[in-house]
């Protein structure tokens, strides 16, 4: 396993967290937790394999989080002093003071045991910030010149995070955690007459370095080269014809539908109203838990934040709590939520089960998803074992546009690549595919799923939740599935022409 | 900011110093913000936070670096030089590469930063508190979030550069619900600074639309005349503006590309004299008069630093006037030079009436509310797809008669101005959408006679 990096471990850590939670103590906080992060990030943005694009960036600083006269108070400052983690300190008690008027609901947090001067980092080989920029340019541009003369254009982007987070509170819990994440994609465009189309890489965001760009984890070298012609005829495709279809949905899609319909419904903030306003709330009630048949028998989905090269999975969250794995539908039944420590007591469900999380130093650690994944069957079909099933229907492979609403009801998605299923086998591809749908009759039109050998881990590096506005990034296993009688629209006709 | 950490100011002289480049770009921008959010009437979260962020964008030849980091101490401004340098001496040509903009200045260099604190919300939190009182005793639930933030950006350049610019961001959402969740209604304004905030007022327009929805109609999907407010016509106007890149234009990807080459800049849109156009110095919603970009991307380039920005129209009289541009994507185009600018404003013809006359005038139609989870399903006709959200009101001979379900829309704003048969007074309003990233906007109500909703939301 790698080390944290020197370099943060030499900040002033304990320092300025001996400082703030001190001061917290001595103004009378009930609960005081101080964080502080540096999250590093690359971005470059390749056009016809030329660079367009690179920056190198950081986010350091620093947050104290206290409960006073069981209200809020968050501060967080810049400057690595321990006078200033004493200033913020005091804000934090004072933005607390200020906001108790208008508190009617005191904060109690769940009890967690205490967990001293542990650390954890994430499983990734190679750092991507150890990898000079000029051979990620090349790799990056080589695989675009492969593809142009075949396609008309290639766009080509990596994203590169490396976060890194010291965590302690008044109850003697201090973690201190490194964890990386990658995302590249490569998107090639072609016209044809007035027809113009795109595919994008299936290849999703992971937890693992730069060796998955090197041959660990995904072979980029084997997908890039079938897209120009899987591009070629889908400009070719003819047009769907809108209607009711079954469908087998690939990993590649399905992980998307699963963040939307189920991910999101199912963090208890959301289905208690704490999110009303914002992102919304949640078909699942809390009065429904242990009876809402949320899909058929065969639906059996975990939380977890403990899964290998996940971009949920963390040592302990935010608030100091250990990373678990729960179930959240047994069985086909809602059985569990995603909580935090808040939530946890709120409703009497004991531990929290280690949602919290903070995007940066400057925002307060809120109820953020877990990796969220669909159980495969053991022994199950494959993907073509479950298209050999459909007389007529489509198979749905890659994601691109997604909406749901804000209660998590009604849904509807495109994809990267659609094929026409005709008794059983793949016949050739289809154009402007969306599925709509409303959560639970989808779900609960799940025939089967595939077994472990379809299983991947899907994601994303920006899940968008709460105000301020926080992005998480999280991943989402899932195996192929079979679903009958979903709504299929012709995206062209809903266009009016 | 503290002596620890020195002036923005002392920072932009002292990284340009520092640069062996044969060009730089230093930007500065310090950060605060204050917020409170709550639901079920009582406060849920708060908070204060500072940020401080150094850019250099250090230029040798046609290749630039650019290395950005957060609360750099004076200590450590050398190493961050350098790694810009570096990055420059590494990279490849830029195909964007420009001479950077010469000498000009913005603003009050010399002044220091005000930042906001929590006391921005003095006189707002308790009259927050009353409405959460008031509320309470009516059978309502508040829920919303306000915010301010204030930017303090200071961009200098190796030409001579030294451009300022302090933007103060704040903007309130409140969401009024029935005690059993089945109704609610949504409002949302933008301010400088909340003191023209009136939450008692913008609460009793809440309840008004409360009441009006405790009639319920349920309606089936369908093509409907809609009378979509300002608001929604801000979300979806800002998908259009974000979707306005000259260059993906003229490389044949986007609504705005002609068939079988270029643009279609000069081709009439709307038969109606819409003009949709930015401009930095529009009062109320006044934005940086000038470029501040970090990276190279399709819509901005980093050697357009310091560019000075006017008003733009990018739909005037109806028709495509200008994309959003680089001064490389302007020549590669053949267009004027019209980088984005971060407000926006709609107009129609003189005499537009406000959306309560246009219900009174409307014999059987929707009002909306505002929409939801906006997404583009086609780029070439950037179809969007999205949800109704917090009201969507049935009007019959002039007046609402009730609430209607929700709907799922599919629609194009590009096609929308096409078939749009009235335009309403404009005024500033807060996109509910996107108002993460975009807060500046004035617009007005738009009448559509056959807005397509796709499919019926179950969501209240």
């Amino acid at each position: 396993m790698r080390q944290i990096d020197p370099d943060f471990l030499a900040l002033p850590l304990r320092r300025l967290a001996d400082a703030a939670l001190q001061r917290a103590r001595d103004l009378g906080a009930e609960h005081a937790a101080f964080r502080l992060e540096r999250v590093r990030s690359e971005t470059l943005s390749l056009f016809d394999a030329r660079l367009q694009g690179a920056m190198d960036a950081d986010d350091l600083g620093f947050a104290v989080r206290v409960i006073k006269d069981g209200t809020w108070g968050f501060a967080s400052g810049v400057e690595l002093t321990p006078e200033a983690a004493v200033r913020a300190a005091e804000e934090a008690v004072r933005v607390a003071e200020v906001s108790a008027p208008i508190n009617r609901e005191p904060v109690e947090l769940a009890p967690e045991p205490v967990h001293a001067d542990v650390t954890w980092v994430s499983a990734y080989d190679v750092d991507p910030f150890d990898v000079p920029l000029r051979d990620k340019v090349e790799l990056l541009a080589g695989w675009s010149s492969g593809l142009l003369g075949r396609v008309d254009h290639v766009s080509a982007s990596l994203m590169q995070v490396k976060e890194q987070k010291f965590y302690a509170d008044m109850a003697g819990t201090v973690t201190t955690q490194q964890r990386v994440r990658l995302h590249p994609e490569l998107t090639a465009m072609r016209t044809d007459g007035d027809r113009f189309d795109d595919m994008r890489t299936l290849a999703p965001p992971v937890g693992r370095g730069f060796e998955y760009l090197t041959g660990t984890g995904w072979d980029f070298p084997a997908e890039l080269a079938e897209i120009p012609d899987l591009l070629t005829e889908k400009l070719k495709a003819p047009s769907v014809e809108a209607g009711r279809y079954d469908l087998v949905i690939d990993p590649s899609n399905l992980w998307l539908t699963i963040h939307e319909s189920i991910g999101h419904a199912t963090e208890l903030d959301r289905a208690l109203g704490y999110e009303a306003a914002y992102a919304g709330t949640s078909f699942a009630t809390f009065d429904r838990l242990g009876t809402l048949e949320y899909g058929s028998p065969v639906m059996n989905v975990v939380g977890d934040r403990t899964a290998e090269h996940g971009l949920a999975t963390v040592g302990w969250d935010d608030e100091g709590v250990e990373g678990q794995s729960f179930d959240i539908v047994r069985d086909g039944v809602l059985v569990g939520y995603q909580l935090d420590r808040r939530m946890a007591l709120l409703k009497g469900l004991g531990r929290s089960n280690g949602c919290a999380f903070a995007d940066s130093p400057g925002h307060v650690p809120m109820q953020r998803m877990a990796n969220v994944s669909l159980q495969p069957a053991e022994g199950g079909p494959s993907t073509e074992e479950l298209i050999s099933r459909i007389d007529r229907g489509i198979y749905i492979v890659g994601d691109k546009s997604w909406s749901i609403d804000m209660q998590r009801y009604n849904f509807q998605f495109t994809g990267q690549r659609f094929y026409k299923i005709e008794n059983g086998r793949l016949a050739g591809q289809l154009r402007d595919v969306a599925y709509q749908a409303t959560t639970t009759d989808f779900w609960r039109s799940m025939e089967a799923v595939g077994g472990p050998q379809t299983y991947v881990l899907g994601g994303a590096f920006n899940c968008g939740k709460g105000q301020p506005g926080q992005v998480a990034p999280v991943s989402h296993g899932t195996p192929s599935a079979l679903l009958r009688g979903v709504r299929v629209l012709n995206t062209v006709q809903e266009g009016g022409k | 900011m503290n002596e620890r950490m020195g002036t923005p100011q002392e920072t932009v002289e002292r990284a340009l110093a520092l640069s062996r480049a044969d060009d730089c770009v230093v930007i500065v921008e310090e950060g605060s913000t204050a917020n409170l959010r709550f639901a079920g009437n009582t406060l849920t979260t708060n908070g204060v936070a500072r940020s401080s962020r150094l850019t250099v964008i250090s230029i040798v030849g046609q290749s630039a670096g650019v290395v950005s980091r957060a609360a750099v101490r004076p200590d450590q401004l050398a190493d961050v030089v350098a790694a810009a340098d570096r990055a420059a001496r590494d990279a490849q040509p830029s195909e964007d590469a420009r001479p950077l903009p010469e000498g000009a200045s913005a603003g009050d260099w010399d002044r220091g930063v005000e930042p906001t604190t929590i006391e921005v919300f003095r006189d707002f939190a308790p009259a927050l508190g009353e409405s959460f009182a008031a509320a309470e005793s009516s059978g309502r639930r508040l829920y919303g979030f306000a915010e301010h933030i204030v930017t303090s950006t200071f961009a200098g350049t190796s030409r001579g550069l030294r451009a300022r610019h302090d933007q103060p961001t704040g903007r309130l959402e409140l969401n009024a619900k029935s005690a059993d969740m089945s109704r609610s209604a949504w409002t949302g304004v933008a301010t400088r600074d909340f003191s023209d905030v009136d939450v008692a007022a913008l609460d009793a327009a809440l309840a008004r639309r409360l009441d009006w929805a405790k009639r319920r109609v349920d309606l089936p999907a369908g093509r409907y005349e809609t009378i979509l407010p300002p608001s929604a016509v801000s979300d979806l106007m800002i998908c259009l503006y974000w979707a306005a890149g000259a260059r993906d234009a003229g490389d044949g990807r986007t609504v705005f590309s002609k068939p079988g080459g270029g643009t279609r800049v000069g081709e009439r849109l709307s038969d109606t004299p819409v003009r949709l156009y930015s401009d930095p110095a529009h009062p109320g919603i006044a934005c940086a008069p000038f470029v501040v970009a970090h990276a190279s991307n399709r819509e901005q380039s980093v050697f357009d630093n310091g560019l000075a920005l006017g008003a733009t129209d990018w739909i005037s009289g109806g028709s495509l006037a200008n994309l959003v541009q680089t001064r490389h994507s302007a020549e590669l185009t053949g267009l004027a030079v019209t980088p984005s600018i971060d407000n926006l404003i709609m107009t129609g013809p003189d005499g537009g009436r406000s959306v309560e006359e246009m219900v009174a005038g409307t014999e059987r139609g929707l009002l909306l509310t505002c929409l939801w989870y906006i997404r583009e399903v086609d780029p070439q006709s950037l179809l969007l797809t999205g949800l109704t959200r917090d009201g969507v009101y049935l009007v019959e001979n002039g007046e609402v008669v009730g609430e209607v379900n929700n709907f799922r829309f599919n629609e194009s704003p590009v096609d929308l101005l096409g078939r749009l048969t009235e335009v309403g007074r404009s005024e500033q309003t807060l996109p509910r959408e996107w108002n993460d990233y975009f807060t500046r906007t004035v617009m007005p109500a738009i009448r559509v006679p056959d807005f397509n909703m796709s499919t019926v939301s179950q969501a209240n």
